[in-house]
């Protein structure tokens, strides 16, 4: 959960302006696969989660998983983009043993949605990304090339496992903004609940097709396309380096070559990994087996009505409802879980900040540090929202001070009791008594009478002591503001 | 009717023979072994002798028989072209790459003909993955004709009808991809019916072109062919492509009445090339069919000459990518030696699994498909698929059905046509148009030529209305006996003759 504000580092390109791409390949979150009914889940034994269909033998069909089409039509909705009223399957052929079939099944001049766009914040304010499609195709295995000497091994669990890939226009201008889509991209698929978008584990991947040219100029460069980048991170610096390997190529008065280049992360380089030669002629041709998916507009109609609050809408009205700052409801709709999280809390007690404050600290450093974000939807959280909205209104009330509430707090974590039965077992309420606090005070001053005097004479930083002792003293209940008042009154009167 | 020839049967007659329990499906099929055991050594129709499974089926026949059921296909004896998958059996497509493998999963049209209770009793034969029109194609050796062992049968569903008309099964299935079903009718005397696009599930139908194959019968006569295809017609959710649509009574749309029907007939089929005993015969059955009341029209089907250019390219461009999948990882041959790269695998395994024909196609259609090529070849024969289309659809404007030959000549000789793949090609000059257009096309014996080899006529019309067509056909049967000549027995004929 990295926020907008993470990554600080300034690219800086002098005359040189990059163009950048983004290929986005999202697995949709369907119990099966695209075209048959095996489980889409990971984790099996090899080769356990297959049939006929997915191991392409010798008559069997693909049949169109509807769920799927599903997912992909929300996040087309949910992007703005344009459905066509027909998209149409098509064959992307080529040979490898982990592709069952010896052809893909994809979409290629008929996609299923086109236009649309993705908003992201960059210094010089709000920028629209627009996409030039979103299309749906199957997966393939997995080859595993070093379990054994002399021979590869095929897992086709993997094989059909649905993907959406949404291409965008080339219109990101620098790395930060490439990863500023990537979240953008990968915050509305969790929003719709269609992709976990887990870079690290693939079930979101990136390509980058990265060209530069100098500023002003209308012409594109020649591109290169960089796979192999699983990180936001990675994603910044392959872009980087790329666009610095260009400029320096052009610099030196070399040409770039249009090619497919592999993101080495431990190296932090890109390689050349095929030439535009040695590409491959997939042959693209209609999927018979498939008809043209004509979509049903009252269907269309059905699933945009259905569509949850976007992040960016939430965000908006999270400044507007909650008057909270930007940063804070960027942080808070990062997620759709924690934004329902903060929410919840907020229904039950209505001091906004200080929910939104205690959410993206303590809240959200425990669910780092537990890793509970690794799950699309986090259920289990360090504690409940309700219990902490009554903890906050503990202190808004005045029966416990902020300083004891982290004490509070951190009990809540480790027994999972409620706030006020943890203040009243503890006795940590706050002592408001100023009578009891007069006392605690006097007994403080009277047993240091030299810090007493050095005080007088101008030593001001001595409150800090004096303070630190009373709170001691009282066990860290007394309410802090009556102590300051009243040590105040003491020392001066 | 008699067990020693099975070929006096026809489903029909064994029907009425079966329901009045005069004789056994057990009798039935034990006389179709026989009469396999017979045959095969000089006909070769049969991949495999499905003898267990048959004696099971048709014990499970007589059960149901026994308990007074009653069905279409209870008890008759079957045969499918083994491009079907069955689960168990050896289903290699005619193909070496495919030798000894056997599917875990039936075809649809398997599981349909099962579940009537017919009685399976071999693989068919054919051209290497369907592509020929002689079964010459077969790694497995060619199938004769039954009417001339000289001959062949027509291709590719070339056992599958040498099966019917030699007495081995009463029905069989085969598929058309350009005329798979209609050139062998043509070719053994038989009625074959290519069903609209659609119209029979192709679940479990090992793929030639996938957007031309299709399932259908063949039988000695319409009333058969009715039969078999109300069993095998209809939706199945694991083909997307076959129509969710109901399925007609086809035998109750046999009412022998074509008074009033406009049959179409086509300029361009009766053009050049074309023998003249085939182009007799069918003017001559065209002729009976108006004297029954018919109304004969002269339509146009312009994009007629292209079709064959067209045919192989989509089809051969659907075969490049369909063929993929035998690439010795999964399934079927594999040839590898430690130490080859997975370049060599593929290339070896395909080298050996492949025939030449195959080979061919395979090259056409990539070739037709590749960057630079693909807007001149696929994608100019996918529009000119669309004009041929659109010739049928005005056609139809004006006639209810099209009469025409099915095959331009009767069947060739052994090795006549092998070494010249463009003249083998021209066999199917008259059925790819129909493939192209999605069409129901019929084909029925409609006289023989001056060797006495069966001549076929062709009914093809409009998209789901195979009813009319078999009417066309039936009302033709109920006044010619074409369809109750028999070749000669090929017992005791042949043995050694033919190797």
């Amino acid at each position: 959960m990295s926020s907008p504000k993470e990554d600080t580092i300034a690219f800086d390109y002098g005359v040189w302006e990059p163009v950048i791409g983004l290929e986005v390949h999202a697995q949709l979150l369907t119990e099966s696969k695209l075209f048959c009914g095996c489980s889409a889940s990971f984790g099996a034994e090899a080769n356990a989660h297959t049939c006929p269909v997915c191991m392409g033998m010798p008559g069997v069909l693909p049949v169109l998983n509807r769920h799927a089409l599903e997912y992909a039509m929300r996040t087309a909705l949910a992007t703005g983009c344009t459905i066509p009223p027909r998209a149409r399957w098509a064959r992307k052929n080529y040979f490898y043993p982990d592709l069952p079939k010896g052809y893909q099944i994809s979409m290629y001049e008929e996609p299923l949605a086109v236009g649309g766009g993705v908003d992201i914040e960059t210094p010089s304010g709000r920028k629209r990304i627009t996409l030039t499609r979103i299309h749906m195709e199957e997966d393939a295995g997995k080859s595993i090339h070093d379990a054994h000497d002399d021979h590869s091994l095929v897992d086709l669990n993997r094989a059909g496992v649905p993907l959406m890939e949404i291409v965008s226009e080339p219109e990101i201008g620098s790395p930060l903004e490439a990863s500023a889509y990537l979240r953008a991209l990968r915050a509305v698929l969790q929003f719709l609940a269609v992709c976990d978008g887990n870079m690290e584990e693939g079930s979101m991947r990136c390509d980058a097709n990265v060209s530069v040219r100098r500023r002003g100029t209308e012409k594109l460069g020649t591109r290169t396309e960089i796979k192999n980048m699983n990180s936001f991170r990675n994603v910044e610096h392959a872009i980087d380096y790329e666009i610095r390997r260009q400029i320096d190529v052009i610099e030196a008065g070399g040409t770039i070559v249009q090619e497919t280049r592999l993101w080495d992360a431990d190296r932090g380089l890109t390689a050349s990994m095929r030439s535009k030669e040695h590409a491959h002629d997939y042959r693209y041709f209609p999927e018979p087996d498939l008809p043209p998916l004509v979509v049903d507009r009252a269907w269309v109609e059905e699933l945009r009505r259905g569509l949850p609050e976007l992040p960016r809408r939430r965000c908006e009205r999270f400044v507007a409802e909650y008057q909270l700052p930007q940063y804070d409801a960027e942080v808070l709709t990062a997620r759709r879980d924690l934004a329902d999280y903060f929410e919840a809390a907020v229904a039950l007690h209505q001091n906004a900040k200080a929910i939104s404050n205690w959410v993206m600290g303590d809240i959200l450093r425990l669910v780092r540090e537990r890793r509970l974000d690794d799950a699309l939807v986090i259920t289990e959280w360090p504690v409940r929202a309700e219990s902490l909205a009554a903890m906050i209104a503990l202190i808004d009330d005045e029966t416990i001070s902020g300083k004891i509430a982290k004490t509070v707090f951190e009990e809540m974590v480790a027994t999972g009791d409620e706030p006020a039965a943890i203040v009243r077992r503890k006795g940590l309420e706050q002592v408001t008594d100023t009578n009891a606090i007069a006392a605690a005070i006097d007994d403080v001053l009277a047993s240091h009478p030299d810090k007493v005097a050095e005080f007088r004479a101008g030593k001001d930083k001595l409150l800090g002591f004096f303070v630190g002792q009373i709170m001691k003293a009282t066990g860290g209940k007394a309410n802090p503001q009556s102590v300051n008042e009243i040590l105040r009154g003491r020392l001066t009167g | 009717m008699n067990l020693s020839d099975p070929r006096s049967f026809t489903i029909a007659t064994a029907r009425s023979a079966l329901d009045r329990r005069e004789l056994s499906s057990t009798e039935l099929t034990r006389a179709m072994l026989d009469r396999i055991a017979c045959a095969e050594p000089a006909l070769h129709a049969l991949l495999e002798v499905t003898e267990a499974r048959a004696l099971a089926d048709a014990a499970a026949a007589d059960a149901r028989l026994g308990r007074g059921e009653t069905g279409p296909l209870l008890g008759i004896p079957v045969v499918l072209k083994d491009i079907f998958a069955t689960r168990g059996i050896v289903t290699t497509c005619g193909s070496r790459i495919l030798e000894g493998f056997r599917p875990p999963y039936d075809s649809d049209a398997a599981e349909r003909l099962a579940r009537a209770g017919s009685v399976l009793v071999g693989k068919a034969n054919l051209d290497e993955f369907a592509m020929g029109s002689s079964n010459e194609n077969s790694a497995y050796g060619s199938t004769r004709n039954p009417w001339d062992l000289e001959r062949v049968p027509g291709g590719s569903s070339g056992g599958s009808a040498a099966a019917v008309a030699a007495g081995e099964c009463l029905a069989s299935l085969g598929t058309d991809t350009g005329g798979s079903i209609r050139l062998p009718a043509s070719f053994c005397g038989l009625v074959g019916l290519k069903p609209t696009y659609g119209r029979v599930s192709r679940y479990g139908v090992i793929a030639y072109a996938s957007s031309l194959d299709q399932v259908g019968p063949f039988a000695w006569t319409v009333e058969d062919i009715a039969a078999v295809l109300g069993v095998i017609a209809g939706h199945d959710p694991r083909d997307s492509t076959s129509v969710p649509r109901g399925v007609p009574d086809y035998t109750a749309a046999l009412t022998g009445d074509v008074r009033g029907l406009r049959i179409g007939i086509p300029r361009e089929y009766f053009a050049d090339g074309i023998a003249p005993d085939v182009e007799g015969a069918t003017r001559s059955a065209i002729r009976l069919l108006e004297s029954q009341g018919a109304q004969l029209v002269e339509i146009g089907l312009p994009h007629t000459e292209y079709a064959i250019a067209t045919y192989y390219l989509v089809a051969t461009a659907e075969a490049s990518s369909n063929l993929a999948r035998y690439d010795g990882v999964r399934f079927g041959l594999r040839r590898a030696s430690s130490g080859d790269s997975l370049i060599d695998m593929y290339r070896q395994t395909r080298d050996a699994g492949f025939g030449p024909e195959v080979k061919r196609r395979i090259l056409l259609g990539t070739y037709a498909l590749s960057a630079g090529y693909c807007d001149a070849y696929y994608l100019k024969a996918l529009q000119v698929r669309t004009l041929i289309r659109r010739d049928f659809l005005q056609a139809f404007e004006q006639c209810d059905v099209i009469a025409a030959p099915t095959a331009p000549t009767t069947a060739f000789r052994l090795g006549e046509k092998v070494s010249d793949p463009l003249a083998m090609y021209l066999s199917d000059i008259f059925t790819t148009s129909v493939n192209l257009a999605g069409l129901p096309g019929l084909s029925l014996p409609c006289g023989a030529d001056t060797a006495g080899l069966p001549i076929g006529l062709q009914i093809i019309a409009p998209a789901f209305a195979e009813e009319v067509a078999l009417r066309v056909g039936d009302a033709y049967q109920r006044a010619t006996e074409w369809h109750l000549r028999r070749p000669a027995e090929i017992t005791g004929l042949v043995s050694g003759k033919v190797a």
